[in-house]
């Protein structure tokens, strides 16, 4: 009895640790009475609120989520589609199925925020949207012309296409609104919700964003490294993420030509590139066969698996599922400690080539985009079981869709808000005081610098000018000049001292006698 | 094989009836709202300047009366009525939602000075410099209603004459007691001609009087000879007195923390005191530009407002510096007296061109019924604002108000003498022996002595 208490309060802690977000303010050192009294009742009550949510999130949430559980010698990853099709009820089997369009060819998809309707968008220039509730096609277009992507806007009224020569925009009765002539011939597109962004990347590797509510450019950058079709952005806090041939991926934002990070990732090209919803893990794929996961705080790997990868993407959940050639394998991570294991796999039928994998939000679903067409697994455990209605709501009326755009309209975050770390926005820079270093460290930064001018090797010169006292005095030379500035800051530093000192007459006679000391001849 | 899939269905979700409410479903996961400050910050901004754009504080001036108004009173159990008094011996009692004139009280000679209103709304106390005092019967709410306009005055219940003429009067909060003030503080009963308690400390005149809330028999008076004076009607002597550089030109009691008070002074600053502590200020409360004259406590004591020589009515907090709020208009001349209404939800300003004028407290607050989800979503924005209120671009513009010319150039000027005279000590504690020379804080400097 005590211990399953003490197991109920470890639950209960970590749920509230995921409302707290972050620590709390250090008061310990704060010397204003009045305010450090008004932060520890805002602490209070930041307390109180995480636990109020996580207790709401224990008793009050609808649903629960989807799980796959292997017994006795079963491993999760052997258990077929048709396996789980018969332990489910009818309406989730609905959403296994393979739609075979085979003259359109490799087909690409994209999903609304809430998972509610989906846009596919064919090689050849078929273009439909598609009901996931109902399964119904709501519309289908030939726009006569190559598509290489498709992405929604914030809602599933509009949606952008990166066709042959430009980026068009349609809403959903198929009516092209926008051609969108600056971006070029568009790869790859991706949307920033928050921002009302469109972002995309050209055939010769430039880099667009572009304000859909009020078509302003607001940002065009040449990345300089090349022609990519490898891009994703970061939920977490809007930074576009582009991995290239060289091996390296960048991450941008649209207030700096520059990209933030240029981290290289892979001794070949990066074939794709995924986000955790949490924004902390990235996942990358190289051609060189390697799939690795990166942690974002510290821009390190966490762990390498073998295996190619022409597709990746996260779920709402943290699964991590890749496509290569006809076959999918699903990572995830029950343990929390941030080793992906193999949880399901499939195989399509033989020669489909997977394009693009993405999972359904808010369902237990995997969409896959493939050279025959399109297909949706079922994969138990990915999705988030309970929806926000004013986040993302599948089933979201057309007055409520209307009154959420007006708001998220309101709500429209300036480009200035892309950033690495978003929990700094509203947030002070501290003061950075700069510290001067104390003797001992100018000492061993000198003995430091001494040592590497003493240990520098020299190039074997020619006869007569590599004569040992040539060679001796040359360290010599090279030694002084290591010493050089740092004893000249030494002076400089002993100078303002005495200039000091000179201005503040004897420190012990009283004020009014102090005019009639003695100066000391310059 | 154990197995279970997310799957909704549709009924569970949606709702049964058109005329059903949709439902809502909430999950408060933080992963599923990305970059939430961020978003919290531009609403905060928004909020900010939505409520710029919707200040509309002025409702209303109501116009009357003859001469410059010199004193007001609140019906304590009439929310919509206020009585007025005018330099030319003319009272009005005014209803608020109509603007309009209810009823007058002839019967002054001179200028009234003083006015107030038994806690029981009964009886309205007027006194003027014609040396009367005088007590009417208050009018019926429900004429206050009705619309006969036409020959609404009142007479007087009683007529008191006296020795000096009067500056002021205050009634009892709970009691039937008033007293006056004038060339000493009298204590009058309802039904005696004449005052039943005369207290006079020092020899100048007295010109504003108030009674404590909490504690019904002590008041505080101020006088020309720069004191302010604490009275206890149980003793036979004035209890304490501070005398500051410059004279005090109304007190208020904060009606929630009945032991503090708040003065007026005419040196553009207004002063909050602890009635125990009287050797130092709590709180100096400066922005305006001339001498104020006259203060009101919103009923909630989280408030207050003054009434300005410089033309403009300014909202304080009890505990804040400066002015959370300035009101001023173009026609309006001099404030002599301002008034919280008593929802405090409401300012009332009389001033000297003749008109009292009705302004919002909260200047860009909604009039009228208020949805709950609207008010719940004035209240989230009101939070978020508080958030992030620090921050230089909410900031900005939360705290810019645009100010009429002289104002701004009275203020200009008041910072630069003030920065000057502080430099000006600064250098002085320099070139002196160290010690010699204190900085007192501003709350102790206006402070002469105190004397018990």
């Amino acid at each position: 009895m005590g211990a399953k208490k003490e197991n109920n309060d470890d639950e209960m802690d970590e749920k509230v640790k995921k409302y707290l977000r972050g620590e709390a303010a250090n008061l310990e050192g704060l010397k204003d009475k009045k305010l450090k009294g008004q932060l520890a009742v805002r602490e209070d009550l930041y307390g109180k609120s995480a636990k109020t949510a996580a207790k709401i999130e224990k008793w009050l949430l609808p649903s629960e989520g989807g799980y796959l559980e292997a017994e006795g010698i079963e491993k999760t990853w052997r258990i077929k589609q048709e396996s789980i099709a018969r332990e489910i009820d009818i309406s989730s089997s609905k959403n296994q199925y393979d739609i075979v369009l085979p003259e359109l060819g490799p087909y690409t998809l994209d999903f609304t925020s809430n998972g509610r309707y989906m846009a596919a968008a064919g090689r050849k220039g078929h273009l439909a949207i598609v009901d996931m509730k109902t399964l119904n096609l709501i519309k289908e277009i030939q726009v006569k012309e190559t598509v290489r992507d498709v992405v929604y806007l914030h809602n599933e009224l509009f949606f952008a296409v990166a066709q042959k020569k430009y980026p068009y925009i349609y809403n959903r009765d198929g009516t092209e609104l926008h051609c969108l002539k600056e971006h070029g011939a568009v790869l790859r597109l991706q949307f920033l919700k928050n921002h009302f962004l469109l972002a995309s990347i050209n055939k010769f590797g430039q880099l667009h964003y572009q304000d859909v509510t009020m078509g302003e450019m607001v940002g065009n950058f040449r990345t300089g490294l090349g022609r990519t079709d490898v891009m994703q952005v970061n939920p977490f806090n809007g930074v576009v993420a582009l991995g290239h041939s060289s091996g390296t991926v960048t991450m941008w934002k649209p207030t700096s030509s520059v990209p933030l990070v240029k981290m290289l990732c892979h001794p070949g090209p990066v074939s794709s590139l995924a986000f955790h919803p949490n924004g902390h893990l990235m996942a990358t794929s190289g051609k060189e066969n390697k799939i690795k996961i990166w942690d974002l705080r510290k821009f390190e790997v966490i762990q390498t698996m073998p295996g190619h990868a022409k597709t990746l993407n996260f779920s709402q959940k943290g699964l991590l599922a890749a496509g290569t050639g006809s076959f999918i394998k699903v990572l995830a991570d029950f343990s929390g400690s941030q080793n992906y294991n193999s949880y399901m796999t499939h195989s399509m039928a033989k020669g489909y080539q997977v394009g693009k994998v993405l999972f359904r939000p808010y369902e237990d679903v995997l969409g896959i985009g493939h050279s025959m067409g399109w297909s949706s697994i079922l994969i138990p455990g990915s999705g988030e079981p309970n929806f926000d209605s004013w986040v993302a709501n599948p089933f979201e009326t057309s007055k409520q869709r209307r009154e959420k755009e007006v708001h998220s309209l309101l709500d429209k975050l300036p480009p200035e808000t892309i950033m690495l770390d978003p929990t700094k926005v509203g947030t002070v820079r501290a003061p950075q005081k700069k510290e001067k270093p104390t003797k001992k460290e100018i000492e061993a930064e000198m003995e430091a610098a001494i040592e590497t001018a003493k240990n520098t090797d020299f190039k074997k010169k020619t006869k007569g000018r590599n004569k040992p006292s040539k060679r001796a005095k040359k360290r010599q030379e090279m030694i002084e000049r290591a010493k050089k500035p740092l004893l000249e800051q030494q002076i400089q530093e002993h100078e303002t001292s005495r200039k000091k000192q000179k201005t503040n007459p004897e420190i012990e006679m009283p004020k009014s006698l102090q005019r009639f000391v003695r100066q000391k001849a310059p | 094989m154990k197995v279970k899939v997310i799957s909704r269905s549709t009924d569970e979700f949606t709702r049964e009836r058109s005329q059903d409410l949709q439902r809502v479903f909430r999950n408060f996961d933080p992963s599923l709202r990305s970059q939430e400050k961020a978003v919290e910050y531009v609403r905060a901004l928004n909020a900010a300047k939505l409520d710029k754009i919707f200040a509309r504080p002025f409702i209303g001036a109501m116009d009357g009366h003859r001469d410059s108004i010199k004193c007001m009173a609140k019906n304590p159990n009439y929310l919509k009525a206020i009585f007025s008094g005018s330099d030319d011996g003319d009272i009005r009692l005014w209803d608020l939602a109509s603007r309009r004139t209810v009823c007058q009280f002839p019967g002054h000679q001179g200028a009234v000075q003083g006015l107030t209103v038994s806690t029981d709304g009964s009886i309205l106390v007027s006194c003027g410099s014609d040396c009367t005092v005088r007590l009417w019967n208050v009018p019926d709410a429900n004429l206050a209603d009705s619309d006969i306009l036409s020959d609404n005055s009142a007479k007087p219940v009683a007529v008191y004459v006296w020795k000096n003429a009067f500056r002021a009067v205050d009634h009892q909060w709970d009691g039937d007691l008033f007293a006056t003030a004038g060339a000493q503080v009298d204590i009058w009963n309802h039904n005696r001609s004449q005052p039943v308690n005369t207290f006079d400390w020092g020899a100048d005149t007295t010109i504003s009087v108030r009674f404590n809330p909490g504690e019904p028999n002590i008041l505080a008076t101020s006088a020309n000879d720069r004191s302010i004076t604490l009275y206890d009607l149980r003793m036979s002597s004035p209890a304490r007195k501070v005398i500051m550089r410059t004279k005090t030109n109304s007190i208020a009691w904060n009606p929630m923390e009945p032991m503090n008070f708040t003065a007026a002074n005419e040196d553009c600053n207004c002063y909050s005191y602890d009635a125990r502590k009287l050797e130092e200020a709590k709180c100096v409360h400066k922005d305006h530009v001339s001498a104020v004259m006259d203060i009101d406590f919103s009923p909630t004591g989280r408030e207050f407002v003054t009434g300005s020589y410089d033309r403009t009515v300014r909202i304080f907090q009890y505990n804040g510096g400066h002015s959370r709020e300035i009101y001023h208009t173009k026609r309006m001349q001099r404030v002599f007296c301002v008034k919280y209404s008593c929802d405090a939800s409401y300012v009332i300003s009389g001033s000297d061109d003749t008109n009292l004028r009705l302004w919002k407290a909260k200047a860009s607050e909604q009039l009228g019924v208020v949805l709950p989800r609207e008010r719940k979503k004035h209240e989230y924005l009101e939070a978020v604002k508080n958030r992030y209120k620090h921050l230089p671009e909410v900031k900005r513009i939360v705290r810019h108000r645009h100010l009429p010319r002289p104002v701004y150039k009275a203020a200009n000027l008041r910072r630069t003498m003030i920065e000057a005279e502080r430099r000006k000590e600064q250098r002085r504690k320099a070139h002196s022996a160290p010690g010699s020379i204190v900085t007192e804080p501003v709350r102790k400097r206006r402070i002469i002595k105190e004397v018990e």
